[in-house]
């Protein structure tokens, strides 16, 4: 449990980063985010030359229209800002963008409009959500462990949260409402990943009444490790295939949760959770132990 | 605990299956799936974002609203104090979102105790919260002021859209697009999802437009110029012509003789002597009798047939209509005949609708990501199995059958449900597919364990699954509320991933529980094993 000074403050640091990342440089919002009409075109020649179709678009005065590559080579989506004017002025200026292109791209998957008011009420919605969600988590695990494991589980969500807004805004990561899911997901994952060493951690505090609680902790993380290191490895080869293989509707999740499982879950459930329990005072109650001040690691059964 | 009795072994394996056959029909073409008993037919939807089609969120117009609201109430105090012959000092104005009144000295405290009858409890005896639809306060000078409270404009709101949505479902019937989804989403919007359609215009084109009709008598006592000029009398309006006939000025007496709730049916047709598009209508029963007086009365004079705020046409009563039945003429194609006439069949949407998002998904798109998705799952699961099977052996096959039946398990109670899947409920399965690999893992590793610490085979394995089931049921009870308060709380994408995300809580519980230990236990007892195979 030694590792402890230096995981907290390692976390601290990254935590620190990770806020000011997300405060002065911004999350990547996506299209669900920023509005506009969008055109999802695919471009007959094969492969996009984003700089002619940007100066044939900017010359019809639309605003900034913005061109961007997606998925393969040919697709290219194209945002349209708000036009002033109703819904005559949107079809005016699709119709524009159609023209201007002609033949060179197919229009085939279609044009939505979206006003941001109705995505940024939903992440609000969310986002209630998803701390009511975090407040749930710690209510059970209070009743079903103790208040300590609760509080435990609940700062290892937030800071698992926290370093991942920070992560998708280091690598501006399109931020859209299925990145809710994503959060959600990395959520409940590593949610599942610390309860798993607190079981094992509630078990010993019954078991071996005289060990002192950093080699407990110490002795249950040791005993749940080639678990962790298995199921890590499965849901990480799921993952990859998921990345390699599937498409890009969803290939912003994936990076996201292989990041979370291979680093943050993994690091949190071993180095934040399970330690944070020492300055809760967790088996306080049970037969009365003193801290020792011994260093060695403990591998006693008891 | 190893010992799993044969009534006990049935019934979990009769569990799974049927649990799993329920997933059969969505691999079954639709036509031979027709002939088949209606509970046996379950199927997952598919989301819009994997089948592609047009996605849009109306809102229902809140000026629209108040507005309609306050024109009620103006009419409401007009009838009330010219019925009590109550002396006013000037009529009813709106202002704001309240009507204003001045009643003379004389009949103040009679004028008012009227006007109090109008305040009303909301939501009739049912109410509890003793919210009232009016406030009313006074002012200097015989003022009376009646406010319509927030409370009311929401509760007229939600109606609003409950209509809107009756009326909007039977206007696409009519249309014969495939399973359009119409709900209600907050107070005062309604989503609307038509797969396979990729022009959300179409759609707006024929749920957009409130489609009120009425018929009402053209004022010919003054000319437009001097209406327009003058003072303007109260029971009158200015309203245009269409611009197919050159936006003419209508004067209109505001009262309604016909409105296009008394049609019993509307039909496009042919005018027969000048061969144009018209379209043909029926009223009912007291409909037809107010136009046969009023055609009556009115012989010789102009009325006006007004759709939404336009004068669609403004034909001369040349002699009485008393069959009940007549035909709408102005400049109509085929086509703008047929789509009105599908407009009043359904019916008037009672306030206008706003279209604040749209979206479309292109089949091709949707099409791509299942292909996509199916192919990393393959990829990707095995991947696991060779993962599992190289850890664990024989036990990893036994692992990877109980994962497989979970995920079966899923799609059939997913089937059963007719829940939708969406991509975000494809992520919710692959993390259950995640979850239920774990529960494997705690459960093989505990074993080990307790191999390790010298116990004898058959007691380590029951050991190793007592132990791991309570952390696996702790991981997961938790789990399952996280994805029940996000079902409750959510919308949409993420109402679709708690649902699968919950579902594959329970499939996986049930499937580690009980399939996982059924297969060790039959193993153990063909294999009579001395040596645990699973390091």
């Amino acid at each position: 449990m030694q590792f402890r000074r230096v995981s907290f403050s390692a976390s601290a640091f990254f935590l620190i980063v990770a806020i000011c990342q997300f405060l002065f440089v911004e999350l990547n919002f996506g299209r669900d985010f920023i509005g506009g009409t969008f055109i999802e075109v695919r471009v007959t020649s094969g492969v996009a030359d984003l700089a002619r179709m940007r100066t044939e678009l900017g010359g019809l005065g639309l605003g900034d229209v913005q061109l961007q590559q997606f998925g393969t080579e040919d697709a290219v989506l194209i945002r349209v800002p708000k036009q002033p004017g109703g819904d005559a002025a949107q079809q005016f200026a699709i119709d524009n963008v159609r023209v201007a292109l002609g033949n060179e791209v197919e229009f085939r998957l279609g044009v939505m409009e979206i006003i941001p008011r109705v995505s940024t009420e939903f992440l609000a919605q969310s986002t209630i959500g998803l701390m009511i969600a975090i407040l749930a988590i710690l209510i059970v695990s209070w009743l079903r462990f103790e208040w300590q494991f609760g509080l435990g589980a609940m700062i290892a969500n937030v800071h698992n949260l926290v370093l991942t807004i920070g992560f998708m805004s280091l690598l501006q990561i399109d931020f859209d409402l299925s990145s809710n899911a994503a959060l959600l997901t990395i959520l409940v994952y590593s949610l599942n990943d610390t309860l798993v060493i607190y079981g094992r951690i509630r078990e010993s505090l019954c078991r071996y009444k005289r060990m002192t609680i950093p080699d407990l902790l110490n002795n249950s993380l040791n005993s749940t490790l080639s678990r962790s290191i298995t199921t890590h490895v499965t849901v990480t080869l799921a993952l990859l295939a998921l990345l390699l293989f599937s498409g890009h509707a969803i290939r912003s999740f994936v990076s996201t949760m292989i990041f979370d499982v291979v680093l943050v879950g993994t690091y949190t459930s071993v180095f934040i959770a399970a330690p944070i329990l020492i300055y809760f005072g967790v088996g306080s109650t049970r037969a009365s132990t003193k801290e020792t001040t011994d260093k060695r690691f403990f591998h006693s059964q008891d | 605990m190893l010992y799993i009795s044969p009534i006990k072994a049935l019934s979990i394996l009769l569990t799974a299956f049927f649990v799993c056959l329920f997933a059969v029909p969505n691999f079954i073409s639709k036509s031979a799936i027709d002939n088949w008993p209606t509970w046996a037919r379950n199927q997952v939807v598919l989301g819009l974002d994997l089948r592609g089609g047009s996605h849009l969120l109306l809102e229902v117009d809140d000026r629209d609203v108040r507005g309609q609201k306050l024109q009620g109430l103006q009419d409401d105090v007009r009838r009330v104090l010219r019925d009590a012959r109550i002396q006013l000092v000037s009529p009813p104005v709106i202002r704001g979102n309240s009507v204003e009144v001045r009643i003379r000295d004389q009949d103040y405290s009679r004028g008012l105790t009227i006007l109090r009858e109008l305040s009303q409890p909301l939501g009739g005896g049912l109410n509890t919260t003793g919210a009232r639809n009016l406030d009313i306060t006074e002012g200097e000078g015989g003022l009376v002021r009646l406010t319509v409270t927030e409370p009311a404009i929401l509760e007229r709101t939600r109606q609003v859209v409950d209509q809107s949505v009756e009326i909007i479902r039977r206007r696409l019937d009519e249309t014969g697009l495939v399973e359009p989804s119409i709900q209600r989403q907050g107070n005062n919007r309604i989503l609307l999802q038509v797969p396979g359609v990729d022009d959300p215009k179409m759609i707006l084109d024929i749920v957009g437009k409130p489609a009120s009709l009425s018929f009402r008598m053209v004022d010919s006592t003054m000319s437009t110029e001097q209406l327009l000029a003058g003072p303007r009398p109260p029971e009158s309006e200015i309203v245009y012509g269409t611009a197919a006939t050159g936006n003419i000025p209508y004067i209109l007496e505001k009262r309604v003789l016909v409105t296009g709730a008394e049609l019993t049916d509307a039909q496009p047709g042919f005018d027969q002597r000048t061969g144009e598009p018209v379209v043909n209508f029926k009223f009912n029963a007291s409909g037809a009798r107010k136009f046969a007086q009023a055609t009556i009365d009115g012989a010789g004079r102009l009325f006006a047939i007004k759709l939404d705020k336009e004068v669609i046409s403004a034909p001369v009563i040349r002699e009485p209509i008393i069959g009940g039945s007549g035909q709408i003429s102005g400049s109509f194609t085929l086509e703008s005949a047929n789509k009105l006439a599908i407009l009043l069949r359904a019916g008037a949407l009672p306030a206008n609708l706003t279209p604040i998002e749209q979206r479309v998904v292109g089949a091709g798109l949707g099409l791509d990501s299942i292909h996509k998705g199916m192919t990393a799952s393959y990829y990707g699961a095995a991947l696991v199995v060779v993962f599992m099977v190289v850890t664990y052996g024989l036990f990893g096959v036994f692992a990877s059958i109980a994962v497989g039946v979970n995920v079966g398990m899923i799609f059939g109670v997913l089937s059963l449900l007719n829940a939708t899947l969406t991509l975000p409920g494809i992520i919710g399965v692959v993390l259950t597919i995640g979850i239920a690999v774990d529960s494997n893992v705690l459960i093989y590793e505990r074993i080990r364990e307790e191999v390790r610490t010298g116990r004898s085979v058959i007691s380590a394995i029951d050991a190793g699954f007592t132990r791991a089931l309570a952390t696996i049921l702790d991981s997961n009870i938790t789990t399952f509320l996280a994805a029940a308060v996000l079902f409750f709380i959510g919308t949409g994408a993420v109402r679709g991933f708690a649902v699968t995300l919950g579902i594959g809580i329970i499939t996986t519980v049930f499937t580690a529980f009980t399939l996982t230990r059924l297969f060790v236990a039959w193993w153990v007892r063909w294999a009579r094993p001395q040596q645990l195979a699973i390091s």
